[in-house]
């Protein structure tokens, strides 16, 4: 049997040191009529079966190895190096269970430890745990952290209309039994002062996102003032970040954030099409009683040498049981570790230069995009690595022709979450997108502008 | 084992507070027995002075590394007062619980309860007991 | 062994690099500098640095492809490496979430088919892949029995969930972020739930109950169709916590034994590695009735003459969703790998492998040590007594540290909390009988070193990179960061 290393005769043993005769006794404590059933699944497959039927299975798909891609809204493409796979393929590392036995998991401990220091350091917040799932599920921790800050005395939420449409989703999913009203959503997008007059004295906090959905880049000072508007009234103001963002941008810990959430895919794991992610997640160091996840801290063992373990772990549900700030237990750690040999290998000038390479290659296919007749860059605010683009057509049917004519994945359907975006594209540019693949977009849009939809056999029909 | 301090000063709760009066003002910790039993106390969170609290409330949380307990108020009152310098020395609550580990001082708005509170000989039985099961 | 590892601030030395970047191909765009940082306090180090030093912590790690790992309630089973390189596959890992479906139908494949798997192997009608880990899936799950009574059947007034006294407290700690109110149920002499107990908390605010079957004592429990009877005429539904699924492959299936909907561990049962405290994991499955509630979207197939089309589905009554786009998609071709190279007759002997082997060291340690329930036969783990006979100060804290020293990883320490001093073990099938004998000799030699040199075990481990830690210290005096630059 693949994986079971015992010998039938050492069964046969090991029943007898038992006590019993077979296997199927030591199942007495299972209804009689329910034990064995049937399992209607494929027949067992060798190793090189399976990899060949996964190999094509992979193949079935459209990789980043084979297609350009302007498509980001929460998934990013950035360049990862070689060194992070082969750190977290370390198997000490990925084979090991949550760190409960600190003596035996210095390793991840002390690497969960430089993860929250350097998340830390690029956030400029006091205190960064060890992960949530992703950056949806740290957005919706952080609501209920503010709620726990105000006792739970508190019911309302200011969320921005443009914080990414999934997290905003899976703030009302987790909160569903809690009785809050969230408002905002309807505020005019960008509006930092709409969303500052949504907050009263029943407000536990206020969610924007910067860079936002739509890739508007807000000034220090403009996120300065709504978090002076939310500590008026002793809300707690909460950010969403792209953590690459930070490579240039004004960190939230310089402007007043009290908790600070984002997805941390984009630091060293690829899109693998959506999942296992990283949930960044930072705070004021006064909140931490109430924050939740796993902490990692440093103290000293028996002789006086450094050492790591899992602390103040007292906010979580193996102690606290229904009193805990959260039930999280497994949480992203590998993914954390990528993310801390990624930072690592970038440093401060590498994670600088990925920023800024975004920044100007989405500037330039902005603006060659502007001068195409019938497209329109709606971007007219400071924008970091994405941008709005009116369509001549609907969206669909322009990626539709760029996958198919240009091998050239499109932009994000903005119509899917804000019906007046008509025909309007999220696109995104990396560092990863080199001006040969901008120029073939640009030339796309160009046939597109010039009739090209209209000449062309729609690709793919689901009949 | 049972070699714990009992106090013949003041009076306890069931849920291991002790109160000690003075006028209408009882300051209130937890007891020799309550800190033994948490081992090394971490953490203390006190209530806001000003807040009206009845018997019985949870109004303080006391934590040690494996462990977080309520602390619950043994009388109805106001808190006028926290032992602001706890929170920056939870180990007073294991070296000093009958003194310098107070947690809160309330002006009591019912007296007579302290007189439903355990007198140390009774408190002492009621450990005895825990103990032994 | 190694003096202590620096941290990664400590090896920076200003200047230094350790990344290349392509140079910039397209016009500078000016930075309006009231954006940009004034300082940005990552370590400068060279990629060999960066090499060696998580080279060297991985050295200080102990993981299940070093040695014994019999952490109960944990299934700390052996990854398959096939795994590890189906899930590199760069047809999986370079694929944007938010392609057109028609460009990534081989994703969407493997998901309906693993999703078709995980609900033949637990009897359930319908499967989520989303949640991303077990205590994610209860949220889900709670969500799900939440909007089924309150909405679907006009019961809002039903806001109890009970909770056995031995349930994980992941448990108790969804029901309240769910918003309900957990109420919690003593087992039994025998360690099943107590239903005289049970019964007097059976009336119309009950909206369910959490089980974990086998429990965390091992145990399935002995009344357990008469049980979820019980529930479901009081009109509560039954959520199932497959945390210990392991004992289980191919010997019952859940959903036949009346639970509603459960998570599964993806992470626990179907191979795929912990990654030192996730990702994992925790697909929810559920019957026909709940099945309209599922987070989402999941994947559906769509039959055409010469071939399946697979389409984004969203559940017509969803709770909505529980993360941002479709679960853990790294973690779910691990498992798909692990399922399609074992079959039907293979995950059965997975459950029957596992449940002899700890039953086997069952049977050798309570010998040695207190097994409260040593008298039942167990299922996939048991939990012993760190209690040592003229050894009254020896704690079970003291027993997991010294067996670091002979090479193990401890067993699951103070759990169940209903049994004092608990040391819950599960071996699970990967393991041999030669290690199961030298972990149980190893026990058996620590029960004596306790009783002739105590300090031996008081002051373990010996053997690891560094000794006993002080937790207490961390705890007052909190350093959970370590930034030059940057206060604590």
């Amino acid at each position: 049997m693949v994986y079971i290393p015992n010998t039938d005769a050492e069964r046969e043993e090991m029943l007898r040191t038992i006590g019993v005769e077979r296997i199927a006794d030591l199942f007495h404590d299972v209804p009689e009529p329910y034990r064995n059933p049937r399992l209607n699944l494929p027949q067992p497959l060798s190793e090189a079966e399976i990899l060949a039927e996964l190999r094509d299975m992979s193949e079935a798909n459209a990789d980043l190895d084979h297609v350009a891609i302007f498509l980001g809204a929460g998934s990013y493409h950035h360049f990862v190096p070689s060194v992070v796979d082969m750190v977290i393929s370390r198997s000490e590392f990925y084979t090991a269970y949550t760190p409960y036995q600190p003596e035996v998991s210095q390793g991840v401990l002390q690497s969960l430890f430089e993860y929250q220091s350097m998340i830390c350091a690029l956030t400029e917040m006091d205190v960064a745990n060890s992960s949530h799932y992703d950056g949806a599920t740290a957005t919706a921790e952080a609501v209920i952290m503010a709620l726990n800050v105000h006792r739970r005395k508190r019911k309302r939420v200011v969320m921005s209309p443009t914080v990414h449409p999934m997290y905003r989703q899976t703030v009302y999913t987790y909160t569903q039994g809690m009785n809050l009203t969230i408002v905002g959503e309807d505020a005019p997008r960008h509006d930092l002062q709409a969303l500052a007059d949504l907050i009263d004295d029943d407000t536990c906090c206020v969610i924007v996102q910067n860079p936002d959905f739509l890739g508007r880049m807000f000034t220090p000072q403009e996120m300065q003032a709504l978090a002076d508007a939310a500590h008026a009234h002793k809300a707690l103001f909460v950010v969403v970040i792209d953590p690459i963002s930070l490579g240039f941008m004004v960190p939230p810990g310089r402007y007043d954030a009290d908790i600070v959430v984002g997805e941390g895919q984009s630091l060293g794991s690829l899109p693998q099409f959506g999942g296992p992610y990283l949930g960044i997640f930072a705070f004021k160091k006064e909140y931490v009683r109430k924050s939740s996840g796993r902490l990692v801290g440093e103290t000293v063992d028996a002789e006086g040498k450094r050492g790591y373990v899992i602390t103040l772990s007292t906010r979580e549900q193996h102690i606290r049981r229904e009193k805990a700030t959260s039930n999280i237990c497994t949480n992203e750690a590998l993914v954390a570790i990528a993310a801390a040999v990624y930072m690592a290998s970038m440093g401060k000038e590498g994670l600088r230069r990925v920023a800024e390479l975004s920044y100007h290659k989405a500037h330039y296919a902005a603006k060659r995009i502007a001068e195409i007749e019938g497209f329109e860059v709606l971007s007219s605010w400071p924008f970091f690595k994405e941008f709005v683009v009116k369509c001549p057509a609907p969206v669909q049917e322009i990626n539709d022709y760029l996958i198919e004519e240009w091998g050239i994945i499109g932009g994000y359907d903005l119509s899917q979450d804000y019906p007046d975006l008509e025909n309007a594209m999220l696109l995104c540019v990396t560092e990863m997108n080199d001006r040969e693949e901008i120029d073939a977009l640009i030339s796309a849009f160009q046939e597109i502008a010039g009739g090209a939809l209209e000449s062309s056999v729609k690709f793919y029909l689901p009949t | 084992m049972s070699d714990y301090v009992f106090m013949d000063d003041r009076r306890y709760a069931p849920t291991h507070e002790w109160a000690k009066v003075e006028g209408d003002i009882a300051t209130v910790g937890i007891s020799d027995y309550a800190q033994h039993t948490l081992s090394d106390v971490v953490y203390v969170e006190l209530p806001e002075v000003g807040i009206t609290v009845a018997k019985g409330d949870p109004v303080a949380v006391v934590e040690s590394v494996k462990a977080a307990e309520d602390v619950y108020a043994p009388l109805s009152g106001e808190i006028v007062e926290i032992n602001e310098e706890l929170p920056d020395n939870p180990e007073w609550v294991n070296e000093d619980p009958y003194g310098k580990g107070w947690f809160f001082k309330i002006k009591m708005s019912n007296p007579a309860e302290y007189d439903e509170l355990l007198d140390a000989e009774a408190y002492k039985k009621r450990v005895a007991e825990e103990e032994g099961h | 062994m190694r003096g202590p590892e620096p941290t990664i601030y400590e090896i920076s030395s200003p200047g230094r690099r350790g990344f290349t970047l392509p140079e910039l191909d397209v016009p500078e765009a000016e930075i309006p500098a009231e954006f940009v940082r004034d300082r940005l306090l990552l370590p400068e180090v060279a990629e060999v640095d960066v090499v060696r030093h998580f080279v060297r912590l991985s050295q200080k790690n102990f993981g299940v492809d070093i040695g014994f790992y019999p952490l109960g309630s944990c299934t700390m089973k052996y990854n398959p490496k096939v795994n590890e390189v189906a899930a590199r596959l760069p047809g999986f890992t370079k694929i944007h979430p938010l392609q057109d479906p028609e460009l990534v139908q081989g994703a969407m494949q493997l998901m309906y088919e693993l999703q078709q798997y995980l609900a033949e192997i637990t009897g359930f009608a319908a499967t989520s892949l989303q949640p991303a880990a077990g205590a994610h899936g209860e949220l889900t799950g709670i969500l799900m029995m939440r909007k089924v009574i309150h909405e679907g059947r006009g019961e809002p007034h039903r806001t109890k969930v009970l909770v056995p006294d031995s349930a994980h407290g992941t448990n108790p700690a969804t029901t309240t972020m769910s918003g309900l109110q957990v109420v919690e149920i003593p087992s039994d002499k025998r360690g099943n739930v107590d239903l005289n107990e049970l019964k007097k908390h059976l009336d119309d605010t009950v909206l369910g109950f959490m089980l974990t079957n086998p429990n965390t004592l091992g145990l399935f429990d002995e009344n357990l169709l008469e049980l979820t009877r019980l529930v479901h005429e009081a009109g509560g539904l039954m959520y199932g916590d497959g945390a210990n699924l392991n004992a289980l492959l191919g010997i019952a299936k859940p959903g036949e034994l009346g639970f509603d909907v459960m998570h599964i561990n993806l992470h626990k049962t179907f191979s795929t590695p912990h990654g030192g405290g996730g990702p994992g994991s925790g697909p929810v499955v559920c019957t026909e009735e709940l099945a309209p509630y599922l987070p989402g979207p999941i994947v559906d197939a769509e039959e055409h003459d010469d071939h399946v089309h697979y389409v984004w589905k969203m559940p017509e009554r969803t709770i909505g969703r529980v993360k941002a786009f479709w679960g853990n998609f790294g973690v779910m071709i691990k498992a798909y790998t692990y399922i399609r190279m074992l079959g039907e007759e293979g995950l059965r002997a997975v459950a029957e492998n596992a449940v002899l082997n700890a039953n086997y060291l069952q049977t050798l340690i309570k010998d040695v040590y207190p097994v409260p329930y040593g008298f039942r036969t167990c299922m996939h783990e048991f939990v012993a007594q760190g209690k040592i006979e003229g050894a009254p100060d020896v704690h079970a804290l003291d027993i997991a540290k010294r067996l670091i020293d002979y090479g193990f990883h401890p067993p699951t320490m103070y759990f169940p909390l209903i049994v004092p001093e608990a040391l819950m073990i599960e071996p699970t099938e990967t393991e041999s009988k030669q290690t199961l004998d030298a972990f149980a000799d190893a026990m058996k030699k620590i029960a004596e070193e306790a009783r002739t040199h105590p300090e031996l075990l008081k002051t373990a481990p010996h053997e690891a990179p560094v000794r006993r830690l002080d937790e207490v210290r961390a705890a007052r005096h909190p350093k959970l960061k370590d930034v030059p630059g940057m206060e604590d």
